[in-house]
């Protein structure tokens, strides 16, 4: 195991301590953190390891939290449901994966993205199943108190994220990472060479959905009610996109720190300029995308620690 | 009856889509880029037109006079301060920065405009007409004749001038327009003006039939994908066929199998043209 996959579980098993100084505030925080890394950590299966510019996120996003939904309805324990929204969404992606990944370039990214408004409109039309445009209610879980259910939902949140940092370092050591990293660079030389690419390719849009679905399903059980606006929002495709360009494409350990910083600069905008949080949003991705194309791991380690020392000698 | 009237229908909408979709085709061919902001100059147009007939008094047709040179100016500055600087970068920057600029703009119109759906209410109503049983409103056909007339221009404008020529060349091969001296740089930034222009002069056109607010800009962009990947990209008769065929689909699914299966039909239309048939109806293989 490298360095940074080891840093990245050390940066995971740091969140988790979490609960133990926080309210209920930074719970909610806390569990929107691990959501985002889960989603750029998913996300960088297929956009950074095989270099697919996929902008599905949204579309297993709300697909997951639909099949959860639903099945709590229907009087199934959370952990089932949960478990049912994962395998939905690994082998539909799967499935499209297969299909869809012939595509290339920007042909992938509108198909991925209409995935997206596909899903939408068909839950949107789904009266019976999904209470269509009037959203879904979902029933309550725990309900003893709220820091309980907070702290239930967080550790939760945190757990799924812990599974999908393991199985994408598994998956980066793998043969598999190898193949999707020889896809990324040359797809035609690595079907040359004896590459099954349709194969990896959908196993790793598979991978990059599943988690994601899950996240989705524990999302709706913690909010309680979803819609179809809500859930198939372009927004949850397009962060784990930001999130990983801010942290460095490619990297585990980069993603997830990029989905924090990324968190923490939306939760600064949202709360001081409400009325325009998504402008400023995109004048964060432009200026990011002009002045810090390669992410925060481009900045030159030594440099900055040779910055924070000389401040410090300053100041002794 | 009901046939020819849905026929109808689906040529007159089929236009406007067209219309919607050829900027946006334009950009994509040329530049390499998909323009997600493209639905907001669409709807900016749209209050262009709404605030020069309710505060000015001016005609669209007036407007369409002013949204043409406006909103070049626009895209071009667009293009040579921003998206040159990335323009050689994967699709994934590409893109991104397109939607970073969208999130900008869209925020900006909520902000100046609210969301509230307004409209555009000629006055006199310029009322229908109806041949044996087929009924078309003039406003809607008026409409269609413009986004006829701009696709044409647009069409000569990329035949015979030079500018056009140029434009041509850079889609066809970049590498070679450089060699015969092409400006690539000045030619991306016209490409992308014009595609600015086309879409404001929907818009303007956009504001005559239906409701203006700025949460209709990605319903518009997710017309011009579907419209540029059904016909083909970066020809002008490619966006016709598209936004015809697209009208179709939608005209003849919202009769049997009801509206709210339109836009689905259409997107599953989409996902299957991309899968089986990337270059279009009207495209030529490895020409995408």
């Amino acid at each position: 195991m490298t360095r940074t996959n080891i840093a990245l579980l050390v940066l995971i098993t740091c969140v988790a301590a979490l609960p133990l100084f926080g309210d209920a505030y930074a719970l909610r925080l806390g569990t929107m953190a691990c959501m985002y890394a889960i989603f750029a950590l998913s996300w960088n299966i297929v956009g950074g390891f095989a270099g697919y510019p996929s902008f599905a996120t949204a579309a297993f996003f709300g697909l997951g939290a639909y099949t959860t939904g639903i099945l709590m309805n229907k009087g199934v324990p959370l952990t089932l449901s949960l478990l049912g929204s994962l395998v939905l969404c690994l082998l539909l992606a799967a499935a499209l994966g297969a299909v869809l990944l012939r595509l290339r370039g920007h042909y992938f990214a509108i198909a991925s993205l209409s995935l997206v408004e596909v899903f939408r409109e068909l839950v949107n039309n789904a009266t019976d199943l999904t209470g269509g445009g009037m959203g879904l209610n979902i029933p309550l879980v725990s309900g003893s108190s709220v820091l309980s259910d907070a702290t239930f939902f967080f550790y939760a949140m945190w757990g799924l994220l812990l599974i999908t940092a393991l199985v994408v370092i598994a998956v980066s050591m793998s043969k598999l990472g190898f193949g999707l990293n020889c896809i990324r660079q040359n797809e035609t030389a690595s079907n040359m060479v004896g590459l099954n690419s349709t194969l990896y390719k959908a196993i790793a849009f598979g991978l990059s959905a599943c988690f994601v679905g899950a996240a989705g399903g524990l999302y709706a059980a913690w909010v309680h009610y979803i819609d179809p606006s809500d859930v198939f929002d372009i927004l949850y495709s397009v962060k784990p996109i930001v999130m990983a360009l801010m942290g460095g494409l490619g990297s585990p350990l980069g993603v997830v720190c990029g989905a924090f910083v990324y968190l923490g600069l939306e939760e600064v905008v949202w709360r001081n300029y409400i009325q325009i949080h998504s402008g400023v949003l995109g004048v964060l991705i432009i200026l990011l995308l002009l002045f810090l194309p390669h992410g925060l791991v481009s900045l030159h380690a030594g440099k900055i620690w040779r910055g924070l020392t000389g401040r410090k000698a300053k100041h002794v | 009856m009901l046939a020819i009237q849905v026929l109808i229908n689906a040529l007159v909408l089929g236009c406007l889509y067209a219309c919607i979709a050829i900027g946006f085709s334009l950009v994509w061919g040329v530049l390499n880029v998909i323009n997600l902001i493209h639905g907001s100059f669409i709807v900016l147009g749209a209050y262009l037109a709404w605030g020069a007939y309710n505060s000015l008094g001016l005609s669209p047709w007036y407007a369409l006079l002013i949204a043409a040179p406006a909103f070049f100016v626009f895209g071009y500055l667009l293009q040579r301060l921003l998206l040159n600087r990335v323009i050689t970068a994967p699709v994934l920057v590409t893109l991104t920065l397109t939607f970073g600029l969208d999130l900008i703009l869209n925020n900006a119109m909520i902000y100046y405009f609210k969301a509230d759906y307004r409209k555009l209410i000629l006055n006199p109503p310029t009322g229908s007409i109806s041949i044996f049983d087929v009924v078309v409103p003039v406003d809607r056909l008026i409409a269609t004749a413009s986004a006829l007339a701009l696709t044409f221009l647009l069409y000569l404008l990329l035949r015979r001038s030079k500018v056009g020529r140029a434009i041509v060349a850079v889609r066809l091969d970049r590498d070679a327009a450089v060699l015969m001296g092409v400006d690539v740089k000045s030619i991306y930034a016209i490409a992308f003006g014009l595609g600015a222009a086309l879409a404001g002069c929907a818009g303007v056109l956009m504001a005559l039939i239906f409701p203006i607010s700025p949460l209709t800009s990605s319903a518009y962009l997710g017309k011009a994908f579907v419209v540029c990947v059904l016909g083909g990209l970066g020809s002008v008769s490619g966006a016709l066929a598209g936004g015809i065929l697209l009208a179709l689909v939608e005209g003849v699914g919202s009769v049997y199998l009801g509206p709210a299966h339109a836009v689905t039909l259409s997107f599953v239309l989409l996902i299957i043209f991309l899968v089986v048939r990337p270059q279009g109806l009207l495209g030529r293989k490895g020409f995408e």
